[in-house]
């Protein structure tokens, strides 16, 4: 750091990002031809509005960042970009599946899906440029700590509320109001973080003290436990009632990494890690479908016809993508149930193989390391906690669903960040990104710079300096 | 906190990598094993969505893709339907492929290394690989009268070039419709095939290369040629012609099948034994000869020997070690000789080749998709089963069979240009040796006789009782078959 001290030059690496963002545009535009000439479509007669539209969003979040937080790590918004993108062009390829089906079949030919979520990006894209618009300085989130929490747990919660609750295959995730469904769950992920951030940074001192030991395991004081036997029932609760393993797992798993950062005391890591072993073992003893999950999970094949038939078509599809896969429009993801929101990386695995799909773990593993990085080198604990948090969620999301969707672990519902069809999903995960840009700003940003810096002078000293 | 922050981007670095190793584990070391796994659709699936290449007679197609709706993109159809089954085979998504579909497979549906320069330009471009195109050697016309002449019997039509073992004509019945197998409907599918597996008559089979029946009198063309080649028979040689034939070491006789003797005095040529077919001077003749002789005689024709043309045929076989009355009766074309129409077309081709028997082939020519001819097959020599000057008197003693003995419906046949065509043939009737089941009758044909473009064999398993049931079943049909042939 000590050559970078001096403000003159600190670089803000945003051409680099301009750069990196325009690559992933050209991969969308290509993959999209790639789809219609495969499938034999041809090119969509919206095709080119479409690439102008995702074009035109990529840019005002580029230009919004090059304005409010020119110092931010300049990887997070081109990946972004690029898994939202990946993600538009395999939903347009599963749509191009099913209306080829329902030609076939003489049926109607069914609502494309691509739409919707090239809305949703609009969506995304405009939370994102208010939270860069409105928070200027990430601390002042601390303020609303047990707001968020408060706000946090209700939105957890709500989908148990009678009326507007509203349970979609199985598992009791979803709000609808007014013909509108979101889960409530991804926006509780943002909420929550900044919560145990606020939360932690006060108690932490306090959490850290060891009063006794229980097999040479130190412990906590009985009185700290408090906070995080709460977020372990109110975990538990998510499974039970709403059935949804993966959230649960989501949340139980961030306050635990969390507590362990603020601490730096393991036995909370060991203590989680117990109680959720134990939360796992009663609830495989205790609730068929979890214990149907992990018998499928143990052989899917004997489950082929029924309950293992998705994870099966699913390993088919890996099986099918080989190394470089069967490229766009060539496979048959649309195999897969729920191809584009669940299992959207199987349908990337099969069209892209081996290649594509590390390609794609591998952009999320940047992602997070650039996250924690952020982490590391912020100054103020709060911005360390909730970027390592932040960070952390979209880890354990990704390990979750990916490793599911390939039997690594059991699977569970849970969406696949920035990729996965569903407008909660990519609004939310473009404010972690939002968030994570502007601590990243504050990170990155030279000493004695002016805070959010606004004149178009400074603006264009930028780009002449490059 | 920043070691602590290292320390979970540590955990989750772990946990990434076990994503990436998994992942690698599926795509690559588990991905033969799914994709080998019979639920798999999805191999099916990408089979369909290939243009497979047609099967060609001539210029007609006898198997062709047609594109549909459905859910598969390719339907394999069948134009000829249960006339060409016995050549094309099924293609089938529940019960895998037979025929030329089978053992051409890598050709048709695009996988053979002959297209590697089709298959990187697919790579680089993303595009179905197309199926390559099959040219059999059989002849349109000849092929379609067989059909005509058999179905509704139990039997087989086998034809061959005799200068260069091109099958000319390969015919079942019964036969089975490939259309019905190949179909996308996996439940009518399973209804039909079990309906053909559970059919006495075996409709399944291929019948012409597969079926084995004993030759019976065809098969003395086999000892005929075995006496020239001894070098102790001409065709004039007399041979005792009696209407009996005492089967030495047992009290059993052998008589004709008129019951009289084959030439007043009982004494006959041996041109003239062949032509009246005559039992009692084959069987002394086998004898004379002995059992290795015929069996030698017969492996030159081709008995013994695994033959794929390239649709793998049953070997016809002459019995391993026969006493006296066995041989006698193996030199009828009886005991345990086995021949298949494949073989008894051989047979006469070899003769009529003037001694050189070839290699059947059914393949003609492979093409790539945009038909360009990548590969032309060339005949290939069997082996040489008589010197051509026996070989020329063999011919002339068959031209005898159709003159003056029991192949007479066969007299009277024109070539295109309207001039009589010498043929020559051998009928034959053979008992199975099953109770209950109608003997077998044959006819074994070529023509031009010294100079034959064709030579046929008909089988009928349900032939009727007389000698001359070549006039009554099989005869006619080798009749079409050579005038469709010659025209």
């Amino acid at each position: 750091m000590s050559t970078t001290e001096q403000p003159a030059r600190q670089r803000t690496r945003r051409n680099l990002e301009l750069f990196l963002i325009l690559i992933a545009w050209g991969i969308g535009v290509l993959g999209t031809l790639q789809v219609g000439w495969a499938t034999e479509e041809g090119i969509h007669p919206r095709f080119w509005v479409t690439a102008g539209v995702v074009g035109i969003l990529a840019l005002i979040t580029h230009a919004i960042v090059r304005w409010r937080v020119p110092y931010a790590d300049p990887f997070m918004l081109p990946i972004a970009t690029l898994l939202t993108i990946l993600g538009l062009v395999m939903i347009y390829r599963l749509d191009v599946a099913a209306a080829q089906r329902a030609a076939r079949l003489d049926n109607p030919a069914p609502t494309p899906d691509v739409y919707n979520q090239l809305i949703w990006y609009g969506v995304a894209s405009l939370l994102f440029v208010l939270v860069l618009l409105t928070i200027r300085d990430h601390r002042i989130l601390q303020r609303y700590t047990y707001t968020a929490g408060l706000l946090g747990v209700i939105l957890l919660l709500l989908p148990l509320a009678p009326g507007i609750g509203a349970t979609v295959n199985g598992a009791t995730l979803w709000v609808r109001v007014a013909g509108f469904t979101f889960q409530p769950a991804e926006a509780a992920k943002i909420l929550l973080t900044i919560f145990f951030a606020g939360y932690l940074v006060v108690t932490r001192d306090s959490l850290a003290l060891v009063r006794t030991r229980v097999l040479g395991i130190p412990l906590p004081r009985a009185r700290d436990l408090g906070p995080i036997l709460i977020v372990w029932a109110v975990s538990l609760g998510v499974l039970i009632f709403q059935r949804d393993l993966g959230t649960s797992l989501l949340f139980f798993g961030l306050f635990v990494g969390m507590l362990y950062i603020a601490t730096q005391r393991w036995s909370w890591l060991v203590l989680g890690f117990l109680l959720f072993a134990m939360g796992s073992v009663g609830a495989y003893l205790l609730f068929g479908h979890v214990r149907t999950r992990v018998q499928i999970w143990l052989d899917p094949f004997a489950y082929a016809d029924t309950g293992g038939y998705q994870i099966v078509q699913s390993l088919y599809g890996f099986a099918n993508g080989g190394l470089f896969g069967t490229g766009l429009g060539r496979g048959h993801p649309e195999l897969v149930p729920f191809a584009n929101t669940d299992f959207i990386t199987a349908a990337l695995g099969e069209e892209l193989g081996l290649t594509g799909a590390l390609g794609i773990v591998l952009l999320y593993g940047i992602l997070i390391e650039r996250g924690l990085r952020t982490a590391v080198a912020v100054r103020d604990p709060f911005g360390q906690l909730l970027a390592a948090g932040l960070s952390i969620t979209l880890g354990i999301q990704v390990f979750v669903i990916i490793g599911g969707v390939t039997r690594l672990i059991p699977l569970t519902g849970l969406t696949t960040p920035f990729l996965s069809y569903g407008g909660s999903s990519l609004v939310a995960n473009w404010v972690i990104i939002a968030l994570l840009l502007v601590i990243s700003h504050r990170a990155r940003r030279p000493a004695g710079a002016a805070s959010p810096p606004g004149s178009s002078a400074e603006y264009a000293t930028q780009v002449v300096r490059r | 906190m920043t070691r602590s922050i290292r320390r979970i981007g540590l955990v989750l670095m772990v946990l990434f990598l076990a994503l990436l190793a998994n992942v690698t584990f599926i795509q690559v070391f588990q991905a033969d094993n799914y994709r080998g796994r019979a639920d798999n659709q999805r191999v099916l699936l990408e089979e369909y969505e290939r243009e497979r290449g047609p099967i060609l007679t001539g210029p007609e197609a006898i198997a062709v893709s047609e594109k549909t709706k459905g859910k598969y993109r390719w339907l394999r159809v069948y134009p000829e339907g249960e006339q060409d089954a016995a050549v094309t085979g099924f293609y089938s998504m529940v019960y895998g492929a037979t025929g030329l579909e089978r053992t051409e497979n890598d050709v048709l549906s695009g996988s053979s290394d002959l297209f590697f320069v089709d298959r990187i330009q697919q790579l680089v471009a993303g595009r179905q690989p197309r199926g390559g195109a099959v040219t059999t050697t059989i002849d349109a016309a000849a092929q379609a009268v067989a059909w005509e002449g058999l179905r509704g019997t139990r039997g087989a039509v086998y034809a061959i070039e005799p200068s260069t073992g091109r099958t000319l004509v390969q015919v079942q019945s019964p036969s089975f419709d490939p259309n019905l197998l190949s179909s996308h409907d996996p439940q009518s599918i399973r209804e039909y095939y079990e309906e053909l597996l559970n059919d006495p008559e075996q409709p399944l089979i291929n019948r012409p290369i597969v079926a084995l029946n004993p030759p019976g009198s065809t098969f003395k063309l086999v000892t005929a040629a075995a006496a020239l080649s001894s070098g102790r028979f001409t065709m004039d040689s007399v041979l005792p012609g009696p209407a009996e034939f005492d089967l030495p070491l047992s009290s059993r006789t052998l008589r004709n099948w008129t019951g009289e003797e084959c030439a007043p005095g009982g004494e006959i040529t041996l041109e003239q034994a062949l032509a009246v077919s005559c039992n009692t001077a084959f069987a002394w003749l086998g004898v004379e000869l002995g059992a290795d002789a015929l069996r030698a005689q017969a492996e030159l024709f081709g008995f013994d020997t695994k033959f794929e043309t390239p649709l793998r045929a049953s070997t016809s076989r002459f019995p391993d070690d026969p006493d006296a009355p066995q041989t006698a009766m193996s030199a009828i074309g009886q005991f345990d000789v086995r021949a298949t129409a494949m073989q008894m077309a051989m047979v006469a081709a070899g003769i009529g080749n003037n001694g050189v028997v070839m290699q059947p082939y059914l393949v003609q020519e492979i093409r790539a998709p945009d038909l360009s001819i990548l590969r032309t097959f060339e005949p290939q020599q069997y082996d040489i089963a008589l010197s051509s000057d026996n070989a020329r008197q063999l011919q002339l003693m068959m031209m005898a069979v159709v003159d003056e003995g029991t192949a007479g419906i066969l007299q009277g046949i024109y070539d295109a240009n309207g001039a009589l065509v010498p043929v020559g043939a051998k009928t034959g009737t053979a008992q199975t040796g099953r109770d209950g089941e109608q003997p077998v009758s044959w006819m074994v044909a070529m023509a031009p006789a010294t100079n034959p473009k064709i030579a046929v064999a008909v089988v009928v398993e349900d032939g009727g009782q007389a000698e001359l049931s070549g006039g009554a079943i099989a005869g006619p049909i080798a009749r079409a078959v050579i005038e469709a042939a010659l025209q």
